[in-house]
């Protein structure tokens, strides 16, 4: 039996770096210190796998060896006009620098999960900076957090206790050291632990920032409500607010993924840079997927841009609405798809995913999924963060090293190893 | 591989080598006394120009803060970049290129290494992510400490033993190079938003004796605690100081201080404070109206005390992208310029800011502070303690070098500047009264020579029998041109070398990169007694979760996470 410790758990953007997973015959049989949703998956990574490379002859997904499936997906990215290279939030960041050299190298557009979470983050900061820090910081020095459009209990369970209001930092020791405000459509479970929670009307979250924005300028408001809240209520707010020490912004998909996108963000931005006048506040992204900021990272560092990255031109393009794997799909210019680690067909609108079907593509994937059932070749993959190390960055970009904590079953290989294997044959194909 | 450069004008400062014509020998990747001339490939230098490969000490090239700056400005991306070729990776980006460009046009500009000047210990691995993909140059990263909990703790239980034992521990674990302080006390104010503090800090000569809230440090006892630590160490760089009250009216006093508070540890005539982008330090003045140069009193301080050396930090009238460490100056940039702003504060360690800046001629400050720059490398007697930079992409992207390069070899074109510029700004400075010219020799200790020597990079810099086999060749005769007149010829040559070879490789040739190859990751490796590192270790441990969010044994990056590592000793005593 062997046990591993500071193990990193590849599940959320929290990336808690201290698991302990005990291992016996190539098995997890325990894990200390993860959440829920942390261990269900260390417990229970090895069930539903894919075993073997299918490739789709006369309708049928049929088991072929590695090398063949290899051979097929460097065929459909070759011949295709305007390929798409797709996913990697879970992936190692290694892998995802190869990701861009092979979209590089077809000459297509190489896009990630951020285009259906915080890609309209990305817009607002192009527009406006941010201003943040990272979770340390929040953890020694807040005394006022307010979380926006974000469900932190259940989309990160550990999010309150390792970094924000019940942890404990060198300035706050206590839980009544700070305030925390919880901003959304619903009372969800993150309302239960807050001090003050603010139920908004659906879609109406800019509206909202812009009375706080003009109640922190002492600018008089006419109405009696603004966003379904009363003006004394947003008084109240905004009085917390200014009086703060160290404040902190945590902002979901409830604010990039309802009514207002990139304006919502823009609005939010705009609102700590005006509290920044009182007192020192900040304003950080609730990343998702354990890997989607590094993902961001790795393809900043090496084209110049975030996500929805065209490289079909010789050089890297970013228009997000023209270049976004989902406009692509949408517009029928995309022939040929690489998807790594994710499942578009049961996220995309509609019209998307049906367009999808239409084209040949592959997936890369530890486990089934719905896009896996309709793909022309599927080649397994190792679970990066369990059995294959690698790097990935936190939600506050601070960058962890992945651990392998045991060996993948025979003849799965990492998907660094297999986009190595993918850009080697399509190099070859092309001379 | 074998190569011989025939014939070439030869500028090797280290060597005292002044232009003479001579063969350099190269076997593998390094300098020889000499090859078959039968076997080797030949390059025929006739009538060019060769210099040791360029070494760059203060140029922000990768990290975190380079990457959100990238972020940040997608409009920098449009407007510049570059295809993918057979060799090449495809990029863009004006004053935050691209990783894989930055490597290309460095090298086309013949510069072989590069150093990053500032990171987050608890962010280094992204450091060094980001290394891998810069090709064709050694690189190194130094080390923020200057607001590090726990060295001020040390620092302040005057424990400089266990504070070096700290130190040694990060450079060790997180495969740093060199002690980097960055606005000591100020960082950790500005991350409380105190703006009270900051402003009395700003611009007052006294400014390094004011205790820190909270803590009751004050920005003397950093800097003095951790030359010591440096001293203790015997790191082959001296500690590398940003001082406090950047881009301030007013700063230069507190630059000298600044300076003058480590005079009393020196030793030899080695510098044992790097002073860096002073242009940004150097205002006299005690507002924006009446900014004024400051460069000739801190030259003054310079040119007789021989424990510091300074880098320029040279402003480029053009659009760029200011990032540094100083997170409270960049706030106030972005109050002053209202342009876009992230703030990136890093817990226990450090901080950062990112605003773009566009320089513009026809502003009186921007315009002085351009004269100060070039002010303080003319009024510099020892050109072995003054170097050439932009502090890119603060000042202005790197490859605007043969811009500078041209502005320091002629006064001629200093002046069609200095005609352009508003009247008040010339009168605030003394630019216009100098006559000084750089010459090839000196260029070449201020871009190669002497940066190497200050950094300890023994094999680099020169092309002594030994040195790293890294070379430029330029397209300029120096028996034949007047660099004063044909100053447009010195910047045409010093854009595209026609030759920069690297570890005995030819990388570019006419100014293209015609091969692409990995370069090499410089760390300190510290060796100090075990007793004291494991007492050290023992007590850190008990600390380190009670301060950071990750775990020590996370914090450490193993040398597989590097590419090409190669680690450098350093001995404690």
């Amino acid at each position: 039996m062997a046990t591993f410790e500071d193990v990193v758990c590849p599940i959320c953007g929290c990336l808690c770096d201290d698991i302990v997973a005990t291992v016996e015959d190539n098995k997890i049989k325990g894990v200390k210190n993860s959440c829920s949703i942390s261990a269900t998956k260390f417990l229970n990574y090895h069930k539903h796998r894919l075993t073997s490379p299918l490739i789709r002859k006369n309708g049928e997904q049929v088991p072929v060896n590695l090398e063949e499936a290899v051979e097929k997906v460097a065929e459909i990215l070759t011949n295709a006009e305007y390929p798409a290279i797709y996913g990697m939030a879970l992936s190692s960041c290694e892998a995802q620098g190869l990701g861009v050299e092979l979209a590089e190298e077809v000459g297509g557009v190489i896009d990630n999960q951020t285009v259906t979470c915080h890609g309209p983050t990305a817009l607002g900061m192009h527009d406006m900076g941010m201003p943040t820090c990272t979770l340390g910081e929040v953890r020694h020095r807040a005394d006022l957090i307010l979380y926006w459009g974000s469900n932190v209990e259940e989309s990160h369970p550990r999010h309150l206790r390792r970094y924000s209001v019940l942890s404990k930092g060198r300035f706050r020791k206590e839980r009544e050291e700070r305030k925390m405000v919880v901003i959304d459509v619903r009372k969800t479970a993150s309302a239960r632990p807050a001090d003050l929670f603010i139920q908004i009307e659906q879609g109406q979250d800019y509206e909202l920032m812009s009375a706080l924005r003009m109640v922190l300028q002492f600018d008089e408001i006419e109405e009696e409500s603004v966003a379904g809240i009363p003006v004394e209520k947003i008084e109240e707010l905004a009085e917390l607010l200014r009086n703060c020490e160290f404040g902190i912004l945590f902002f979901g998909l409830g604010l990039t993924m309802s009514r207002g996108k990139e304006r919502n963000i823009d609005a939010a931005i705009s609102l700590v840079r005006d509290l920044n006048k009182w007192a020192k506040f900040s304003i950080m992204p609730m990343r998702g997927h354990y890997n989607v900021t590094g993902m961001n990272e790795v393809t900043t560092w090496q084209t110049g841009y975030p996500y929805a990255v065209d490289l079909s031109r010789g050089y890297p393009w970013y228009n997000p609405g023209e270049t976004t794997f989902v406009d692509i799909l949408r517009r029928g210019e995309c022939d040929a798809a690489l998807i790594i680690a994710s499942d578009p067909l049961a996220h995309f609108p509609k019209d998307v995913a049906q367009n999808l079907c239409k084209i040949p593509f592959a997936v890369i994937d530890p486990h089934p999924s719905v896009t896996s059932l309709v793909a022309d070749v599927v080649i397994p993959s190792a679970v990066t963060g369990i059995e294959a190390e690698g790097s990935a960055y936190r939600m506050d970009a601070i960058p962890l090293r992945l651990k392998k904590v045991l060996d993948p079953p025979s003849g799965i290989y990492s998907d660094e190893e297999l986009l190595q294997m993918v850009l080697e044959k399509v190099r070859s194909m092309r001379g | 591989m074998e190569l011989l450069i025939k014939n070439g004008v030869v500028y090797d400062p280290t060597n005292k080598i002044d232009g003479e014509v001579m063969d350099i020998a190269i076997k593998g990747n390094k300098i020889v006394d000499k090859v078959d001339e039968f076997k080797a490939y030949v390059i025929d230098a006739s009538n060019k120009l060769v210099m040791a490969g360029g070494v760059d000490l203060h140029s922000h090239i990768a990290g975190p803060k380079k990457n959100t700056g990238r972020m940040l400005r997608p409009e920098d991306h449009y407007k510049d970049f570059e295809l993918k070729t057979k060799v090449k990776r495809s990029g863009g980006g004006y004053s935050t290129p691209s990783s894989f460009i930055i490597g290309y046009r460095y090298a086309e500009m013949g510069y072989t290494t590069v150093i990053e000047p500032a990171n987050s210990p608890i962010k280094m691995l992204h450091c060094h992510h980001e290394f891998r993909d810069i090709p064709l140059l050694d690189k190194a990263c130094f080390v923020l400490f200057g607001n590090n909990w726990f060295v001020w703790e040390y620092l302040m239980d005057n424990k400089i033993d266990e504070c070096a034992a700290y130190v040694a521990w990060v450079l060790n674990a997180t495969k740093g190079y060199a002690i980097k302080i960055v606005d000591p006390g100020c960082v950790e104010a500005w991350k409380w938003g105190d703006v009270e503090f900051l402003d009395i800090l700003w611009g007052r000569p006294e400014t390094i004796d004011e205790p820190v809230p909270r803590f009751g440090i004050t920005s003397r006892e950093i800097i003095r605690g951790l030359c010591k630590v440096n001293k203790r160490l015997n790191l082959p760089h001296p500690i590398h100081v940003h001082a406090n009250g950047l881009g301030t009216p007013g700063n230069y006093e507190t630059t000298i201080d600044t300076m003058d508070c480590v005079k009393d540890l020196a030793e030899e005539d080695r510098p044992i404070m790097h002073m860096t982008h002073v242009q940004f330090n150097g205002y006299g003045g005690s507002d924006w109206v009446n900014l004024r140069s400051g460069a000739y009193e801190i030259m003054k301080y310079v040119n007789v005390n021989k424990h510091v050396a300074i880098d320029l930090g040279q402003v480029i009238f053009t659009d760029t992208t200011t990032m540094t460490g100083d997170g409270p100056f960049e706030y106030r940039l972005h109050r002053l310029t209202k342009n876009k702003w992230t703030n990136a504060d890093v817990e226990v360690e450090s901080g950062a800011g990112i605003v773009p800046m566009h320089y513009k001629r026809s502003s009186s400050v921007h315009a002085i502070m351009w004269t100060i720059g070039l002010e303080l490398a003319l009024f510099a007697k020892d050109p072995w303690r003054v170097f050439m930079t932009t502090d890119h992409p603060n000042g202005g992207p790197f490859i605007n070098y043969p811009k500078v390069i041209s502005w320091l070899m002629s006064k001629e074109a200093r002046q069609r500047i200095l005609n352009k510029i508003p009247k008040r700004a010339r009168t605030k400075s003394n630019l216009e009264s100098i006559d000084r010219e750089y010459s090839f020799y000196e260029i070449a200790t201020s871009t190669r020579a002497a940066t190497a020597k200050i950094l300890g990079l023994k094999d680099k810099g020169h092309l002594g029998v030994g040195a790293d086999a890294d070379v430029s060749i330029y397209d300029i005769d120096p028996k034949e041109i007047d660099p004063s007149k044909d100053y447009k010829k010195i910047r045409k040559a010093f854009s595209n070398a026609i030759f920069t070879i690297k570890e005995g490789e030819i990388v570019v040739k006419d100014g293209e990169v015609v091969k692409s190859i990995d370069g090499r990751v410089y760390w300190v490796k510290p060796d100090l007694p075990s007793d004291l590192m494991d007492a050290m270790e023992s007590e850190l441990s008990e600390k380190f979760e009670d301060y950071y969010t990750i775990t020590m044994e996370n914090f450490q990056i193993p040398e597989r996470f590097v590419a090409r590592s190669t680690p450098i000793p350093a001995y404690y005593g």
